[in-house]
């Protein structure tokens, strides 16, 4: 290996290092929706290391829990991973032409808000050594962190399950507030995200809708209004 | 169960896969749509609210100890926490909680 690349590798483990932990933490909490929808822990451990998804796997054990169509998996996990979309087309324009279009093949498997937040802040091209690094560390993190809340979610008492389980929902707020602090838009469609959500149960159409096929039909309402009526301005083309 | 687990996972794994590798693979230019570009900005947030509640008041053994923990994990959210800091005083949030309920 090349003395650059062997120095990204280096400095991507590093930067990786408290993600893994992180994610070990959270998929712990993630294990134990898991366990309580019936999967065994190499099921976990396989669906994590398949998606490093967090928000994406969570929406495909409300599928798997509704025992709903396989085509319902593909629309909720497009619809729960859609913003990585944007990454991915963001991350696009960050490899030199020089490098080896496989590694684009590699680095997009694992395209995560974590990781793509700490790929951004990389001055100039993206050497995928660095990514590579930070990949070492979080996949085991987030695949056994996964397998682990569903072995040691069996054991621990209910009080301790209890607080762990809310583990999740604060990463998704770490990741929805501090935008929806910056932008009015955001914040409006964070806050009818809520209420719709807490209402549904008591409207029509959507009361006879399950977990994930509500949150799709949400999602899709929801954002094409804010699109529609508010279009994003940019105003920093690495923010996705 | 009808379905076969494995077929769920493959699935999921695979769409996963797709939608972040073919843009990287196939977009070399931004898009320009300006409805398209305002739509994916807005999605995740719309997805992760609509998933976060009332899940999170569910979830826990009290709804009480949930709303809790909601409202701490937006406070700190809002003053932009670290990502693993507001999940753990969530958690704390709840245990505390639950112990003296």
């Amino acid at each position: 290996m090349r003395k650059e690349n062997s120095t990204a590798l280096r400095s991507g483990i590093r930067d990786g290092m408290p993600i893994g932990i992180g994610y070990a933490a959270v998929a712990f909490s993630l294990g134990i929706a898991m366990r309580n929808a019936g999967m065994n822990a190499f099921q976990g451990f396989l669906i994590s290391m398949l998606n490093m998804a967090s928000a994406g796997e969570y929406a495909g054990v409300q599928v798997i829990m509704a025992d709903a169509a396989y085509i319902e998996m593909a629309l909720v996990t497009l619809i729960a991973n859609a913003r990585y979309m944007l990454m991915s087309t963001a991350l696009s324009q960050r490899f030199s032409e020089k490098t080896a279009f496989f590694h684009r093949l590699i680095v997009g498997y694992c395209i995560t808000d974590e990781l793509f937040g700490i790929a951004i802040n990389q001055e100039g091209y993206l050497n995928p050594f660095y990514y590579y690094g930070a990949m070492l560390v979080a996949i085991p993190g987030w695949s056994f962190g996964t397998a682990l809340g569903i072995i040691a979610g069996n054991v621990l008492p209910a009080r301790i399950v209890s607080a762990l389980s809310v583990a999740l929902y604060g990463m998704f707020l770490a990741i929805i507030i501090p935008p929806a602090r910056k932008d009015k838009i955001v914040a409006a469609t964070v806050i009818s995200g809520f209420a719709l959500s807490w209402c549904a149960p008591y409207i029509p159409f959507l009361k006879d809708l399950n977990a994930g096929m509500k949150t799709i039909v949400l999602t899709l309402v929801i954002a094409s209004l804010a699109a529609y009526f508010f279009p994003h301005q940019e105003e920093d083309s690495n923010e996705a | 169960m009808k379905h076969n687990i494995y077929i769920y996972i493959l699935i999921a794994g695979l769409t996963s896969y797709l939608i972040r590798v073919l843009p990287l693979t196939l977009i070399r230019k931004p898009i320009r749509n300006v409805f398209l570009k305002s739509f994916l900005y807005y999605v995740p947030y719309v997805t992760l609210a609509v998933m976060t509640f009332p899940a999170i008041v569910e979830a826990t053994q009290s709804p009480l100890s949930g709303f809790l923990a909601l409202a701490a994990g937006a406070i700190l959210s809002w003053h932009n926490k670290s990502l693993p800091l507001v999940a753990a005083v969530c958690c704390l949030t709840v245990f505390i909680c639950e112990s003296f309920l």
